[in-house]
């Protein structure tokens, strides 16, 4: 199956409303777009629409967490996250008030929209404000499970989540372990990090490259802060060359995440696939991702370049 | 309370901030000073805040939107009986009174404030926290003139309308002057006024030095059953201390042995 994280977001939402008279969703003309209209129709009391004013929506959002509230901010991210970036800065990490950013239509796979609508900058900035944790889930199950999460957990947290359907890499069975690194597959040459729909690309990747005989582990890092250091380098103590996947900026994201701690240890190589320091374009979702080597292909090549 | 008791308090307040200014040697006691009255009115005759239920959210609560005067906000505080700090250590390094507010760290902080204009936005969140939970607790917000120049204002004051927040307060602390002059000549934010009545507020004006003016003020508020409110407080920034009073220059900057000496003195008597 295939199924949208923000779709999975909004249907999360609508049983957390359900659940919890806590829980306040706020957004920004986007209601249809982001899915928080899921949490609406079950609730339209505590759903509140912000009209286009996302700075004004994350002072509210602020307002209502410091009445004891735990609310829901969503935009798309490039919005919610640029900006409205001071205000969740101020008003929101710095008095650390329980307010989930959770923005939809991330990375290069919003597709037509073009730059402008494509965030490829989110992570990398929500990842520097102190309290606020980062999360990145690759497929439906896993959305729901973080935003379980994220409302059980105190204090500003953002979750990136995206426009276009993506493969399931779990199922209704699978528990999860939120925060957590978990390796998806395993092997012994490298091990390729990846997050979002980038764990897809990966996994596919690894197929591949087994054919070649180049046996990869396959690891979903979906909580960028705070960041499952022991898991990393439990895997990263195996191997003297790793990857990082991501459809984010290789500035800040994934590769600056797992960096920041390996080259803190031992001498390790961590080769960035990701977008490089450039803004998107407008086209089919498939071809910008591919344009900019977003894809299971570009990842083949680069790992069988880089260890040849 | 009797007029000359809250005139008492207040005096009390404006010597506190002019000691916190000057011993911090940094700060801003011009704005302080001129919303000194009305906050001081604010915390003894119009919000239900005491000790008892300060560490509370079950009550009233104030958001110093214009977070820069925090001397005036602890001072109060202070004069309250409900501040647990030493007012001398304001600004310096290992203490809770931070140069902008942090209501993590001080007891009747009801929110971190200090960039301009999201203050605003966060009371319009705690009043419509208020509805949610039907009480009948009112949430006020102090903003600048100059304040008013940030676009999340007009965000702030749209919805305050839309969601009929008639438990929202908003005091415009109206002393035409910020950092780099006169409000008109820097960015022209009027007419106020006609601006909020065109958002849909009941808008109200008083007298931000005179007791009685600021209360019918707030009565104008209590009445008001439909929308949110704002009071047009017109001061004088510096207001108590005769070389700071309307001088944009004393905006942000401490004053020197001698001056202190004057300021205390201009403060000594009840006036």
């Amino acid at each position: 199956m295939a199924q949208e994280t923000r779709n999975a977001y909004g249907q999360a939402l609508a049983e957390l409303v359900k659940e919890n008279e806590n829980v306040v969703v706020l957004d920004a003309d986007l209601t249809k777009s982001t899915k928080t209209i899921e949490a609406k129709k079950v609730c339209p009391e505590r759903h509140f629409n912000a009209g286009i004013a996302e700075c004004n929506m994350m002072g509210m959002a602020a307002g209502l967490a410091a009445s004891g509230k735990v609310a829901f901010a969503s935009s798309f991210a490039v919005f919610a996250t640029g900006r409205a970036f001071e205000i969740i800065r101020n008003s929101i990490c710095y008095p650390n008030l329980n307010v989930k950013v959770c923005a939809t239509h991330a990375g290069l796979s919003v597709g037509e929209d073009g730059a402008s609508h494509q965030s490829v900058e989110d992570v990398a900035i929500m990842r520097s404000l102190p309290n606020m944790r980062v999360y990145v889930p690759c497929d439906q199950y896993e959305t729901k499970a973080i935003i379980k999460h994220v409302a059980d957990t105190y204090g500003p947290c953002y979750v990136r989540l995206g426009r276009g359907k993506v493969e399931d890499v779990f199922d209704e069975n699978t528990t999860f372990e939120v925060g957590k690194v978990r390796t998806l597959r395993k092997g012994n040459k490298t091990a390729l990090f990846a997050m979002g729909l980038m764990v897809q690309e990966a996994l596919k990747a690894a197929e591949e490259l087994a054919k070649e005989g180049i046996d990869a582990t396959v690891v979903n890092v979906s909580c960028l802060k705070p960041l499952d250091e022991e898991g990393v380098l439990n895997i990263t103590k195996d191997f003297d060359t790793v990857f990082a996947l991501e459809e984010h900026s290789v500035i800040g994201g994934l590769y600056s995440t797992i960096v920041e701690l390996t080259s803190r240890t031992k001498p390790l190589k961590v080769v960035p696939i990701g977008i490089n320091d450039t803004f998107g374009e407008s086209g089919k979702a498939k071809d910008v991702l591919n344009k900019y080597g977003i894809s299971a292909e570009h990842v083949v090549e680069v790992v069988k370049d880089t260890l040849k | 309370m009797e007029e000359l008791e809250l005139k008492k308090h207040a005096n009390s307040v404006r010597k506190k901030i002019v000691d916190m200014v000057y011993t911090a040697q940094s700060g801003h006691p011009g704005g302080s000073l001129g919303a000194a009255d009305i906050v001081t009115y604010l915390y003894f005759e119009e919000m239900d805040i005491s000790e008892n239920n300060v560490k509370s959210i079950d009550r009233d609560r104030f958001v110093l939107s214009k977070g820069h005067v925090s001397p005036l906000l602890y001072a109060v505080l202070d004069e309250k009986g409900l501040l647990h700090e030493d007012l001398h250590t304001f600004r310096q390094v290992n203490s809770n009174l931070q140069g902008h507010p942090n209501m993590n760290e001080v007891d009747g902080v009801d929110m971190s404030t200090g960039s301009l204009g999201q203050g605003t936005s966060v009371a319009v969140g705690m009043a419509l926290a208020n509805k949610l939970d039907k009480n009948d607790h009112r949430v006020y917000a102090l903003m600048g003139d100059g304040e008013s120049e940030e676009g999340i204002i007009y965000e702030a004051m749209m919805a305050a309308h839309h969601y009929h927040l008639d438990n929202l307060c908003l005091i415009l602390d109206l002393n035409h002057l910020q950092i780099d002059g006169n409000i008109e000549d820097v960015m022209n934010p009027t007419p106020h006024k006609e601006k909020f009545e065109a958002f849909g507020f009941n808008v109200t004006e008083c007298d931000g030095h005179d007791f009685n003016s600021i209360a019918k003020a707030f009565e104008c508020f209590h009445n008001e059953h439909e929308r949110p409110t704002v009071i047009i407080a017109h001061t004088i920034k510096g207001k108590g201390v005769s070389f700071m009073e309307n001088n944009y220059a004393w905006h942000g900057s401490a004053p020197n042995a001698e001056q202190y000496e004057i300021a205390m003195n201009d403060l000594k008597e009840v006036k």
